[in-house]
């Protein structure tokens, strides 16, 4: 179990290297003279903007010193939380409008994943081999989860949204309130929050429904099933352990998926225009805010990276084999 | 059903020919194919029936669907239809170049790393894991905004580099699996190299899966390319689904209740993916005798 | 009689048309015998012990009885089929080792499944019944892959026997075991049958010679009919069926391990069972055939307590 752990470290760690590594090279082995380039492209008219970027450029990148004292001042910067100033949001710290955008992502994704891996979970669970049942939930969960999360939430955000009048289609909250702890403004976030929600929840509810699906088929098909039907154990005892079964692959497909639900996410929020990650991610390129654009991709793997953690650690709480000291080695 | 599978292993065109017998009564297999050549065809002969070209402006902007414009005209007056069209091809085409790149990259890490073992297993599956858990979105993200890739042929050759290591890890394991079987220790004893034991013993015996594989990366690959259009990182040089999407929601289709605009983009990449995927489990129910249902 | 069986006919459904994979089986089985069943791969002797406890899903049950203890099993009805399954009858199967859930505790496994059948575990006499194949007490508060192969699948023999059946199918449960293995597994199956814990036994293999170590009378199949039946010992040294005695000739010598080996010393392989040909089913690879063969042998009795199916027996 240790060495399981060091090595989802150890990946985990390379991981988070290689990208902070990748962050630090793209800006400098870009054709060009970065520093000019950049400052051309952000194309800001504020003229202490510009004064700014260009001796904070100069400063970061440094390149009247050694490449490896660049990269190792680019890592020490990081490590103290310091990802550069934000262009579009001028002179604001890239780490506070992050700081600021993150709770909205966090608050859509964390709900939206759980949710519909439980649900995912039961419906595919409850529908493998039971034929009716079978042939409505496969067909829609194949629908769903080769939905584009954007269309999805262009579908909501039209149909309740603009022609029901349901829910507001646009921002966090009401651009007439203040953020205070008032029930009002609670209500108000919740309202903005559930088609969003909703969006990303579906999506990802057809993936874990079939993939559920599939694993319980398999599970059914498999020699301990069969030696408990001739047996005669009841047919609710076999689903039992083949779901028990069939949730520890699925655990597993959980951190797989977290990329791409992550990237739902990013898109789902540009539609609403939610506050979150993926309007911030959408600002910085349509404003050319590379450094807002850099800290917002290094946050989100390590958010990925910590989230892939957690799993690793529920997956060795719920699978015996792994505290067993017998499966679990190939990480 | 012991007794009649300890029979002895039946030749490779007996296994071919029952596979095509399924194959052609699948329901999902064809249904799934059927809508993917609809469209392909769509995509391959729709730009050629027209001479617009599909960013040009016209006379009656936001008109819906009528006799002259089949899917309504954009803000702008360009026809939604010919948009469609050239959009299905950069979708087919995306999907192609990544999913095959992916594929290609998948298919050899995999069969390296399981049919090598050892140091390169070790070496191989820590760089597959790597590039698994970094959200690709993200890396795509910061590689296109900053190199300013906007050609479609670049953005699905990017997309597949960081689509390969999921298809990596399946191969290797069932590469793993077919290392020990009696055919590759017979080809390894009679002395044949690495490389040709992959292709003419290991692939071949797994060639359905290599194909079901490169299946779901096309998928894959669509779908985030469509999520990178949308975020404004799309193509320069070509129309995509993805990008009338963004052009949709950009210009406030949905406040105008353009609907015409923003329904078929979306509509055809989750068609073209979702019959992908039922096609999928068609030929996971051919050649895999125990899902067939009788 | 614990149990009798009469013109049992099975078939699997395949797309090219009912296998007849069981075609008219008749044989009684005494309080306390252990049948041993013999053939070659698809003779239908897995098919026969899978109908007696459960058919799988392309199976289907053309005709005949088998009635166990004066009560007939409802062959073709899988839900009425589950009240006998385990109390009645229960099995050892092919795939013991890989028989019980990886997830869980064998404790747990075996509470659980007796709960499902409506009986309390009784911990003693479990712990008991795995001291008697060797298992010490631990082994219950461990997970199935903690245990080797052969652990593995004497757990699954206590448990199949647990609630003490009249009647144990265990099929090829020594296939894929080394010989002294194999040895100690039928002693374990000797040991249930003398203390009370199965009244009767179908032990089904292609291995001749381990059979005659076990069991009382052997059954020869071929094609999907029984071609003789006697006492073990009858079997081995006076042979009638023509078929019996090549088998027994395939052996180097009774005693030594004659397992997957394909009977090369039979030229020919079975007919087709979509479409059986009419008459003796082995007469196209029988050296004694003749015209008379193009007419179905009936089984007739040689003695009480054999039978073959044979014109020139």
């Amino acid at each position: 179990m240790r060495r399981y752990f060091f090595r989802k470290l150890l990946v985990y760690g390379l991981t988070f290297f290689v990208a902070v590594t990748v962050n630090w090279m793209i800006p400098r082995f870009m054709p060009g003279d970065p520093v000019a380039g950049m400052v051309a492209r952000a194309n800001v008219t504020q003229p202490q903007a510009v004064a700014a970027m260009r001796a904070y450029y100069t400063e970061l990148f440094g390149f009247d010193r050694p490449l490896w004292q660049q990269y190792v001042n680019f890592w020490g910067a990081m490590l103290r939380g310091d990802f550069g100033l934000s262009i579009w949001l001028f002179p604001t710290p890239v780490s506070t409008v992050i700081g600021n955008a993150v709770p909205y992502t966090l608050a859509l994704v964390v709900p939206s994943v759980l949710l519909s891996w439980v649900v995912g979970n039961w419906f595919g669970a409850y529908a493998a081999r039971r034929r009716a049942l079978d042939n409505t939930v496969l067909p829609v969960g194949y629908i769903l989860t080769a939905t584009p999360y954007m269309w999805l939430a262009v579908l909501l955000a039209w149909g309740l949204g603009v022609v029901a009048g349901w829910f507001p289609v646009a921002g966090g909250y009401s651009f007439a309130l203040q953020p205070t702890w008032s029930a009002t403004f609670l209500l108000n976030l919740v309202h903005h929050w559930t088609l969003p929600f909703l969006s990303l929840f579906l999506v990802a509810l057809g993936g874990w429904a079939i993939g559920m699906r599939n694993m319980i088929i398999y599970e059914l098909e498999s020699d301990y099933a069969n030696y408990l039907s001739a047996l005669g154990a009841p047919a609710r005892l076999i689903r039992r352990y083949a779901f028990r079964n069939a949730v520890l692959p699925q655990i597993t497909g959980l951190a797989l998926q977290l990329g791409v639900i992550v990237a739902g996410a990013l898109v789902t929020e540009i539609v609403f225009a939610y506050p979150g990650l993926g309007s911030l991610i959408l600002k910085a390129i349509q404003n050319q805010d590379f450094f807002l654009l850099q800290g917002t991709f290094l946050f989100i793997v390590l958010g990925v990276l910590i989230a892939n953690f957690i799993i690793d650690i529920v997956y060795v709480v719920v699978d015996p084999r792994t505290r067993a000291g017998m499966a679990g080695a190939n990480a | 059903m012991t007794a009649l599978q300890e029979a002895a292993p039946r030749p490779r065109e007996g296994v071919r020919r029952e596979a095509l017998y399924f194959a052609v009564r699948n329901g999902k297999l064809l249904t799934g194919f059927g809508v993917v050549a609809v469209l392909l065809l769509a995509g391959l002969m729709g730009p050629l029936l027209t001479d617009v070209p599909p960013n040009q402006y016209g006379p009656r902007p936001m008109s819906p669907p009528s006799a002259e414009h089949w899917f309504g005209t954009t803000t702008f007056g360009q026809d939604v239809f010919t948009q469609f069209v050239h959009g299905l091809r950069s979708t087919f085409l995306v999907g192609a170049i990544g999913g095959g790149v992916a594929a290609v990259i998948g298919m050899f890490v995999g069969f390296v790393a399981g049919y090598r073992g050892g140091l390169v297993d070790e070496i191989l599956s820590m760089l597959t894991n790597i590039v698994l858990v970094i959200p690709a979105l993200a890396v795509l993200l910061i590689i296109n905004a900053y190199l300013g890739l906007r050609s479609v042929a670049l953005q699905g050759l990017f997309i597949g580099l960081t689509q390969w290591p999921w298809a990596a890890r399946a191969i290797r394991a069932q590469t793993f699996s077919l290392r020990s079987r009696e055919f590759v220790d017979l080809a390894r004893m009679s002395g044949s190299g690495t490389l040709r034991i992959i292709s003419r013993e290991v692939a071949p015996n797994m060639s359905s899966y290599l194909f079901m594989t490169f299946i779901l990366l096309f998928g894959g690959s669509i779908l985030i390319a469509s999520s990178l259009d949308f975020i404004g990182l799309g193509p320069t040089d070509a129309v995509s689904l993805g990008l009338m999407l963004q052009n949709a929601t950009q210009w406030s289709a949905l406040q105008l209740g353009m609907w015409w605009w923003f329904v078929p983009p979306g509509a055809a990449i989750t068609a073209v993916v979702g019959a992908l995927y039922v096609a999928n489990v068609g030929l996971d129910e051919v050649f895999n005798p125990k899902l067939r249902e009788l | 009689m614990s149990l009798r069986v009469s013109e049992l006919r099975v078939v699997y459904r395949t797309l090219k048309g009912d296998v007849h994979a069981l075609d008219g089986v008749t044989f009684g089985l005494a309080d306390g015998e252990i049948l041993g069943l013999v053939g070659e791969s698809g003779c239908g002797k897995s098919t026969l012990g899978k109908s007696l406890i459960r058919m799988d899903g392309r199976m289907r049950h053309l005709g005949g009885t088998a009635v166990l203890d004066d009560e007939e099993l409802p062959i073709g009805d899988d839900r009425r089929m589950n009240e006998f399954r385990f109390k009645r009858v229960s099995l050892i199967p092919q795939y013991a080792m890989s028989a019980l859930n990886p997830t869980r505790r064998i404790r747990k496994l075996v509470a659980e499944l007796l709960r499902s059948r409506g009986v309390a575990l009784d911990a003693a006499e479990l712990e008991s019944r795995m001291a008697q194949v060797g298992l010490p007490p631990d082994v219950l508060g461990r997970y199935p892959i903690e245990l080797s192969g052969g652990m593995r699948q004497r757990v699954v023999m206590v448990i199949s026997t647990l609630l003490d059946p009249s009647l144990l199918i265990a099929d090829e449960v020594t296939s894929a075991l080394d010989v002294s293995t194999q040895k100690a597994v039928v002693r374990a199956l000797l040991g249930f049958r003398d203390r009370g814990y199965v009244k009767s036994m179908i032990f089904i293999t292609h291995d001749l010679a381990l059979t005659h170590h076990l069991a009382d009378t052997i059954m020869v199949m071929y094609a999907g009919r029984l071609v003789e039946k006697a006492p073990a010992d009858v079997i081995v040294q006076a042979p009638r069926h023509p078929y019996t005695r090549l088998l027994l000739d395939a052996l180097p010598e009774v005693g030594v391990r004659h397992a997957d080996r394909r009977l090369t010393g039979i030229p020919g392989s079975p007919p087709q069972l979509l479409d059986p040909p009419a008459g003796c089913r082995f007469r196209a690879r029988c050296p004694v055939a003749d015209d008379r063969c193009a007419e179905d042998p009936p089984v007739t009795a040689l003695a009480s307590d054999h039978h073959v199916a044979c014109w020139k027996a």
